[in-house]
C-alpha cells in the first residue's frame, strides 16, 4: 500500500504493530426493536487510506460509521482507533476523528463561522482562526462566513457540515453518504477537497451509493448487505477478479444468429445483430480471443472495429448483492 | 480523567449566545409579567392587606414572585437548550465529540442557571421600582437563588432528554412546576392557611424553597431554613443521580 508511507501523523506511536488505524473485531449490533444491523464484522482501516464502504439501503453503512463516531452504542465485539478501545479511551479516539453525517442537521440562527467555531471547541481544540478561515476557503464558504445557516441552500450546508467535521483537524474522517443530493460543482469540489486531505495523510471512510465514486475514488472498497461485510477488497483487484471482460466486434454484415461452427465461445448479438459481443475472463489461462478471431475468419465473418470493455463496480456490485440473496 | 474544558466554554457560549439572540423572549417577558404581579398584587391588592408578620404585603411576595420566576426560567431555559438538538439532529455532534457527560451537565445547566439567576436579579431590581425591602441576609440570598437555578435547571434538562415532542416538554412545567409555585406560598404565608391544608402544603417542595429564600429577605420563615437547604439539596441529589443513569445508560439519547 502506497498511502501507509504517509502515516506521520502523532497518533502513530499509540499504535499496534500494524497500519490500522481503525480495527474493527467481531462487532454486531442488535437494536433493541430487535433488528440486527450489524453481524460480526472484522474490518481493518489502513492509516491514510480512502476506504469506500457500499451496500443498499439499510445494509448497515451508517450503524457502523456511528457505532466507531460514538453516536450509537456498540454491541458485541470491539473497536479501536489508533489503538484506543471507542469505549474505553472515547476520549482520545474521538477528538481525532471528524464526522459528516448524512442528514443535513445544522443549527438554523448560527452564523457559519460561530458553528465551526464551536466544533472545534467541542471537541476540545483551543480556537485558532487561521485553520477554521483555511477550512471555509477551501469550501468556498469564506464569503458566507457571517450568514446565518438557514439563510444557506442545501448545497452550502453540507458544505457547512463538511467544514465542522474538519474544524478540529482530524485524522480519521467519515463522510456519510457525502453526496447524496449534491450538485456537480460540490461534488467535484468534495472529491478534491478528499484528494488533499488524504494527501495530508487524513483517512478517509465514505459510503456512498454512487459506485462511480468509489470507482474513482477509493483504495478499497468493502461491500456489505444486510449486515455483514461481504469483500472487502483493493479496488483494482476486486475489479480484476470479478470483473469480466468484454470484446465488442462491430460486424460488416447483420447477422441473424449465431453460427454453429461459434456455439463453443460465449457469444451473443447486439445492437440487432450488428454488434458481437464475447465474453472472456481476464483470470483464464487463456481468453480464447486468438482462437476466436480465426474461426471468424473461417466462417467468414468480417468486422469492422473492436473493442474491449470492463465491468464497472457497478456491475460486480449488483452480481454481489445478486449471489448474496440466492 | 482530563475534563475537556474547550467543549464546556463552547457549549457555554453556544447557549448564551442562543440566550442573547432572544433577549425579548428570554429577559423583557418574565420581567414584564412580573411587574404585572407586582401591580396587582402588590398595589391593587395589597393595598387591601396591611401586612404579613410585620412585612408590608408587597414586600412580603418579592422573594416569592422571584422564585416563581426563577423555577420556571430555569426549566424551560434547560429543558429547551437540550431539546432542540435533540429535535433538529445537531445532538450527533454532541455524541460524536470527545465530551462525557459531565461536560454536556456543567455547560448545558450552567448556561440555563446563568440565565434564570440574570432575570432573578433583573426583577429584583424592578422590584425596587414598586416597593422597599431589605435583604437581611444577601450572602444567604444569592446562595439560595445559585442552589435554586442549578438544581431546577438540572430538573430542566432531564426533562429536556425524556420529552419526544413539544407537548411533553411542556406539560410538566405547566401543570406542576406553576401549580405548585402557586401554591407554594408565593403570594402567601402557609400559617395563613387553614391548618389541615398547613400540614398538605407541607409536601410541597417548592415551600421550602420560597420559605429559606423568603427568610435570607426578611428573616422569616415558614419552615425552618436548615429544612430548607436540605430539601433543595435533597432534590439537587436526586437530579444528580437521574441525570448520571441516564447518560450510563443512554435513555432516550442513545440506541
Amino acid at each position: 500500500m502506497q498511502n501507509a508511507a504517509i502515516s506521520n501523523t502523532p497518533q502513530t506511536n499509540a499504535t499496534p504493530a500494524t497500519d490500522a488505524i481503525v480495527s474493527i473485531k467481531g462487532l454486531s449490533k442488535t437494536y433493541a426493536s430487535g433488528f440486527t444491523a450489524l453481524k460480526h464484522i472484522d474490518l481493518d482501516i489502513r492509516r491514510g487510506e480512502i476506504f469506500a464502504l457500499l451496500g443498499p439501503n439499510g445494509a448497515g453503512k451508517t450503524t457502523l460509521i456511528n457505532i466507531v463516531c460514538g453516536i450509537v452504542n456498540p454491541g458485541e465485539g470491539s473497536v479501536a482507533v489508533a489503538g484506543h478501545d471507542i469505549v474505553r479511551d472515547f476520549r482520545a479516539t474521538r477528538a481525532i476523528i471528524g464526522l459528516v453525517p448524512q442528514e443535513l442537521t445544522t443549527d438554523a440562527f448560527e452564523t457559519v463561522w460561530n458553528t465551526v467555531s464551536f466544533s472545534r471547541g467541542l471537541f476540545g481544540k483551543a480556537p485558532k482562526p487561521a485553520h477554521i478561515e483555511q477550512v471555509l476557503k477551501d469550501l468556498a464558504l469564506w464569503d458566507k462566513r457571517n450568514n446565518k445557516i438557514l439563510t444557506l441552500s442545501g448545497g452550502m450546508k453540507r458544505r457547512v457540515m463538511i467544514a465542522k467535521a474538519l474544524s478540529h483537524e482530524p485524522d480519521v474522517l467519515f463522510l456519510d453518504e457525502p453526496t447524496a443530493g449534491v450538485d456537480v460543482e460540490l461534488r467535484r469540489d468534495m472529491w478534491n477537497m478528499v484528494r488533499r486531505l488524504r494527501e495530508r495523510g487524513v483517512t478517509i471512510i465514505l459510503t456512498t451509493h454512487y459506485i462511480e465514486e468509489a470507482e474513482e475514488m477509493a483504495d478499497r472498497v468493502g461491500v456489505i448487505n444486510k449486515g455483514g461485510l461481504i469483500v472487502v477488497e483493493e479496488k483494482h483487484a476486486l475489479m480484476r477478479k470479478l470483473g469480466k471482460k468484454q470484446l465488442i466486434l462491430q460486424l460488416h454484415k447483420r447477422m441473424g444468429g449465431i453460427p454453429g461452427s461459434l456455439a463453443s465461445y460465449d457469444l451473443e448479438l447486439g445492437a440487432d445483430g450488428t454488434e458481437l459481443i464475447y465474453t472472456y475472463d481476464t483470470q483464464a489461462e487463456r481468453t480464447g480471443i486468438t482462437a476466436l478471431l480465426r474461426d471468424l475468419g473461417a466462417a467468414g465473418i468480417g468486422f469492422k472495429d473492436l473493442s474491449t470493455r470492463q465491468n464497472s463496480l457497478e456491475e460486480i456490485f449488483v452480481e454481489l448483492i445478486k449471489s448474496e440473496r440466492e | 480523567m482530563t475534563l475537556n474544558f474547550q467543549a464546556i466554554r463552547s457549549i457555554y457560549k453556544f447557549e448564551m449566545a442562543r440566550t442573547r439572540r432572544t433577549l425579548m423572549q428570554s429577559v423583557a417577558a418574565p420581567v414584564i409579567s412580573t411587574s404585572l404581579y407586582f401591580v396587582v398584587f402588590g398595589s391593587a391588592i395589597g393595598s387591601r392587606i396591611t401586612s404579613v408578620e410585620g412585612v408590608s404585603y408587597g414586600a412580603f411576595i418579592i422573594p416569592g414572585l422571584i422564585m416563581l420566576t426563577l423555577l420556571t426560567q430555569s426549566v424551560s431555559n434547560a429543558s429547551f437548550g437540550i431539546y432542540f438538538p435533540k429535535f433538529v439532529g445537531t445532538i450527533y455532534e454532541i455524541h460524536s465529540a470527545p465530551v462525557s457527560f459531565i461536560e454536556i451537565v456543567v455547560s448545558y445547566v450552567g448556561a440555563a442557571a446563568t440565565k434564570s439567576v440574570i432575570v432573578g436579579l433583573i426583577i429584583l431590581a424592578t422590584a425596587r421600582v414598586f416597593v422597599a425591602y431589605d435583604i437581611a441576609h444577601p450572602l444567604w440570598m444569592v446562595a439560595f437563588l445559585l442552589l435554586t437555578a442549578i438544581t431546577f435547571s438540572l430538573f430542566g434538562f432531564i426533562i429536556g432528554i425524556w420529552a419526544d415532542n413539544f407537548e411533553k416538554l411542556q406539560v410538566i412545567p405547566l401543570l406542576i412546576i406553576t401549580p405548585l409555585t402557586f401554591l407554594g406560598g408565593s403570594f402567601y404565608s402557609i400559617h395563613m392557611l387553614p391548618s389541615v391544608w398547613q400540614k398538605i402544603t407541607l409536601a410541597n417542595p417548592v415551600v421550602y424553597l420560597i420559605s429559606g429564600f423568603r427568610w435570607s429577605f426578611y428573616g422569616l420563615a415558614d419552615v425552618n431554613v436548615g429544612i430548607s437547604l436540605v430539601a433543595i439539596f435533597g432534590f439537587l441529589i436526586l437530579c444528580l443521580i437521574a441525570v448520571s443513569w441516564i447518560f450510563r445508560t443512554g435513555y432516550k439519547l442513545k440506541s
